[in-house]
């Protein structure tokens, strides 16, 4: 069921006030707010345009905080016995939580592993993101339901980058 | 539309809509980083199920809307403003990049301020690198082929 109800945020966000489901422009509207320099990019009311995209990020932190502490949010993905086993191949033993804390923790940020793992990659996501002009909210789900062009060839870009880290990069990086 | 203001009710809306979509992707299990492996190891169809039916749903949603001519809660009419292709490079290169940082975090934007809330706090470390990428796309902007 959870498939539909996120679908569903798209209607509602057009409903409530013709916002087009999103997230990534939260990350645009922070450096809009905070640094925006003389970078044409961030040169824009943040506010009357950002306001309701750092409100909605704002609340799905809250969000994750009230699933986590009332509704078991962190319990064990069921996730395949497959991967279960494709992982521990890779000496991913810890498979408890939301995230493997042995590969992502503060003390992990000193070695190459867990600075490309922690850091590296949100540096791609928000470059990335802003590049392509969305995430999966905006491409996947807003733009392929509109059945718009760009939003595919952003989703296949997605899938291209995502495949090439968990099939090439990301043994090397654990078997280091 | 852009020079209506958001009024604070308007925003708590939003603010409301982001916590209904917080507790959502950590009960589907979306920001999970083991749930993100196994849907590049094609081992589950779990992910590509609830992307699939989101897609399905927000499709109808927008024809019914579209059809039937269904205001925005101002009054306006509802646009989905259509994307330029232009030479399609900002797509698949910028799509590509953030798909690699996508599978070794585990996480897109939306999980990762959802792992926040559930207290992955080095988490927080990859937002702040995310922001900090997005700023230089900012400065590199009028450089990079789109």
């Amino acid at each position: 069921m959870s498939g539909p109800l996120i679908g569903l945020f798209v209607p509602a966000l057009l409903l409530a006030g013709n916002k087009l489901f999103g997230v990534s422009a939260s990350l645009r509207d922070m450096c809009a707010a905070v640094f925006p320099g003389r970078v044409q990019f961030f040169q824009y009311d943040w506010r009357a345009r950002g306001g309701w995209s750092l409100a909605f990020s704002a609340g799905i932190v809250i969000g994750g905080a009230i699933a986590g502490h009332y509704l078991n949010g962190a319990a064990d993905a069921h996730i395949s016995q497959a991967t279960r086993e494709s992982l521990a191949a890779l000496g991913v033993h810890d498979q408890h939580g939301l995230v493997p804390s042995t590969l992502l923790n503060f003390g992990a940020l000193a070695t190459l592993r867990g600075f490309v793992m922690i850091v590296v990659s949100g540096f791609l996501i928000g470059f990335g993101t802003a590049y392509a002009g969305g995430c999966t909210s905006g491409h996947a789900i807003s733009g392929l339901a509109d059945f718009q062009l760009p939003s595919l060839v952003a989703v296949l870009g997605f899938f291209a980058g995502g495949l090439i880290t968990t099939w090439i990069i990301l043994p090397r990086l654990l078997g280091a | 539309m852009s020079d209506t203001r958001n009024s604070r009710r308007t925003l708590l809306v939003y603010l409301i809509l982001g916590v209904l979509f917080g507790i959502v992707v950590t009960k589907a299990e979306v920001i999970s980083w083991f749930r993100i492996q196994e849907m590049f190891r094609f081992q589950s169809f779990h992910m590509y199920g609830i992307i699939a039916s989101a897609i399905a749903t927000a499709a109808l949603s927008l024809q019914l809307i579209k059809r039937l001519g269904v205001r925005a809660a101002d009054g306006t009419t509802i646009v989905v403003p259509p994307k330029v292709m232009g030479s399609g490079t900002r797509y698949w290169l910028g799509g590509t990049l953030f798909g690699l940082g996508w599978a070794l975090s585990g996480a897109c934007p939306g999980p990762l301020f959802a792992l926040l809330g559930n207290g992955v706090w080095v988490i927080g470390v990859t937002i702040l690198s995310a922001i900090v990428g997005t700023w230089t796309y900012g400065a590199l902007r009028p450089r990079l082929p789109h």
